[in-house]
């Protein structure tokens, strides 16, 4: 026996163990990502209806979906608002809140859970909340502006208005970063503050001068994964356009896609409206190869080699 | 509420000294302690009021929900009678276990086995692999629906179900993954070295070892699985729409204002009840929860 076991052998077993352990994984990776990737790919370039087999058709797809579907340039200028306005109000909101709750000593416990809790609902039911608490006709939201004789806008029914509503939504939810951010703040080693405030530094050069180069890796994070979401922010503005439309659609029904006014269109909306609306498969796997470009651009960003925010290696 | 009237109860100051420099020092430490406090206080009610006007509001009667009030007259509890036995709900609910059940149980399996060995095998292609499951995490599920679609529906004929949703989660998840590798990352070898001299396999060192170790992450990563699950709205749009018998709860809630022409106390009732599962869990596990948060968050 002993004399068999040589390196080779002993090199063997371990790739075999390895292909073990690894192979739900690999099974999946090839399944449900490589191929399917592959086959978007391809559909891209075909005609294809989901009747009959799809046929080659070139760039015709995407000389349609960049030149003359209505949606895609609104989809993809909503994109740029929610990456510049909801991703930078949700870091901001995120690190005050951090900053905020590192500095309550009293009740700490439950004004943490208070602030967690939102990110929690579910994302539909925090929509729905949402459409109910911002409705111009019987919200809460409105009655009370109303009351103090603020002029309330139509929220969720008003183009203008309807992604700081999705803004609002996405900052109620920021528990995420709340914790991920208070974690950063502890880190900061203490004896640097003390050392600021033997120099005299006055509490905003504090935070500018210590702080923040402490914490700008977790910043960065925030940002970057940010974006990342806003490229699958999908469920609540299709949530949000439909339920206040009024129009709201079990099996097939039609409603107006990113009601009001295409206001509330992401990109994931259109794979959805594409596909599974106009049955344009070839055109639904332009888009998603658009949003796989974008949120491959992002992702790389976080794992570059070097200064990378995630490390794939140890 | 206790923690609330300890919140407005000012801090004891103990140190007795009485120059005028620490009195001084301690009215700008009260004033810092007011000040943050009443902070807090505003931030808590932008976090909670939303969640305390939707259950007044799933409180009121039909009429009441028509006017602009912002609390019950008269307290209807009999509004969450009524979102319960609308046909459909409690199969909403049953799907929704369903799902969020056997899919979490899957995931942990088959994610824990893949995340050991690209925390503590060393081999080729291992950094190659991490890098391909968090490109995996990141990527929208929309960019591969199209043919993930076509497969589950034509050449599996399984739409209308949860299987499409249910089975993949048999072969890896990949954010289960990313997860469970970053807490494997913190045991020391030795334990494994240790289990190793005493002659068990990989297999064993992970059952026997691993796991006992790894509670902490494996119940993050079950806990957000669940979460998932539970708030997933696109798979069962795209697979289940056509029968509402295999709806769940995140997608059946949708549903609810339009289908059944209920006004918004039913609504926000029926809001409450997908709400509230989610938040008691959370409570009951809160620890493992903001452990896995900072864990994918910070650690590299």
């Amino acid at each position: 026996m002993t004399a068999t076991y040589t390196l080779r052998s002993k090199r063997r077993r371990a790739t075999l163990r390895t292909l073990a352990f690894m192979s739900p994984w690999l099974i999946g990776f090839t399944v449900f990502f490589a191929y399917p990737l592959l086959s978007t790919v391809y559909f891209s370039f075909t005609h294809y209806n989901g009747i009959g087999a799809p046929t080659f058709n070139g760039l015709k797809n995407w000389s349609y979906v960049f030149n003359d579907y209505p949606l895609f340039w609104p989809a993809l200028r909503n994109t740029l608002w929610l990456v510049l306005v909801m991703v930078t109000c949700r870091v901001l909101f995120g690190l005050g809140i951090g900053l905020l709750i590192t500095k309550i000593k009293t009740g700490t416990g439950i004004f943490r859970t208070f602030f967690y809790l939102p990110y929690l609902a579910p994302p539909v039911a925090a929509t729905m909340a949402f459409v109910f608490l911002l409705n111009p006709g019987t919200g809460p939201v409105n009655s009370i502006l109303d009351k103090v004789g603020i002029t309330a806008p139509g929220w969720f029914t008003d183009p203008t208005w309807s992604k700081p509503a999705l803004t609002l939504l996405a900052v109620w939810g920021i528990g995420d970063l709340m914790v991920i951010f208070m974690a950063a703040l502890l880190d900061v080693p203490r004896e640097q503050y003390e050392a600021a405030e033997l120099d005299g530094a006055s509490a905003l050069q504090r935070f500018r001068f210590v702080t923040l180069p402490n914490i700008s890796p977790i910043v960065m994070f925030a940002v970057v994964t940010g974006i990342i979401q806003t490229m699958q922010y999908y469920t609540q503005p299709l949530v949000a356009g439909k339920v206040a439309s009024g129009i709201i659609g079990g099996s097939g029904q039609q409603f107006e896609p990113g009601y009001p006014d295409k206001s509330t269109l992401t990109l994931p909306q259109l794979v959805y409206n594409l596909g599974f609306q106009t049955f344009n498969y070839g055109a639904s796997c332009v888009v998603a190869l658009v949003l796989f470009a974008l949120a491959m651009v992002f992702t790389a960003l976080l794992m570059r080699r070097r200064g990378g925010l995630i490390q794939a290696g140890e | 509420m206790s923690e609330l009237a300890q919140v407005l109860d000012p801090p004891r100051v103990t140190e007795k000294a009485d120059t005028p420099a620490a009195r001084v020092a301690r009215r700008k430490a009260a004033l810092e302690w007011i000040a943050v406090h009443a902070l807090g206080v505003a931030a808590a009610l932008f976090f909670v009021l939303p969640f305390v006007f939707v259950v007044l509001t799933s409180l009121m009667s039909d009429q009441q929900t028509l006017t602009r009030d912002l609390i019950p007259t008269h307290w209807e509890w009999s509004n969450y009678r009524q979102v319960l036995d609308t046909p459909g709900f409690l199969s909403w609910w049953r799907n929704t276990l369903v799902y969020a059940g056997l899919g979490t149980v899957l995931t942990v399996v088959s994610s824990l086995p893949v995340a050991y060995a690209l925390a503590k095998f060393r081999f080729r292609g291992r950094n190659l692999s991490m890098m391909l499951v968090i490109s995996m995490m990141m990527l929208p599920p929309q960019v591969i629906i199209i043919p993930m679609y076509l497969f589950w529906a034509k050449q599996l004929d399984l739409s209308g179900t949860l299987w499409p949703l249910i089975i993949p989660m048999a072969f890896g998840d990949a954010f289960s993954i990313f997860l469970l590798r970053q807490f494997l990352l913190t045991i020391p070898n030795e334990y494994l070295d240790a289990a190793k001299v005493d002659g068990c396999s990989e297999f064993r060192t992970l059952i026997k070892v691993i796991v006992p170790m790894a509670k902490p992450g494996i119940a993050a990563v079950a806990l957000f699985q669940f979460f998932y699950a539970w708030n997933d709205y696109f798979g069962p749009q795209i697979y289940t729409s056509e029968n509402p018998g295999a709806w769940t709860l995140s997608y059946g809630l949708e549903s609810f204002k339009g289908a059944h022409h209920t006004d918004w106390n039913l609504t926000m009732a029926a809001t409450v009840l997908v709400m509230a599962p989610v938040i008691l869990v959370f409570f009951f596990a809160q620890k493992a929860f903001v452990e896995g948060v900072t864990l994918t968050g910070v650690k590299g």
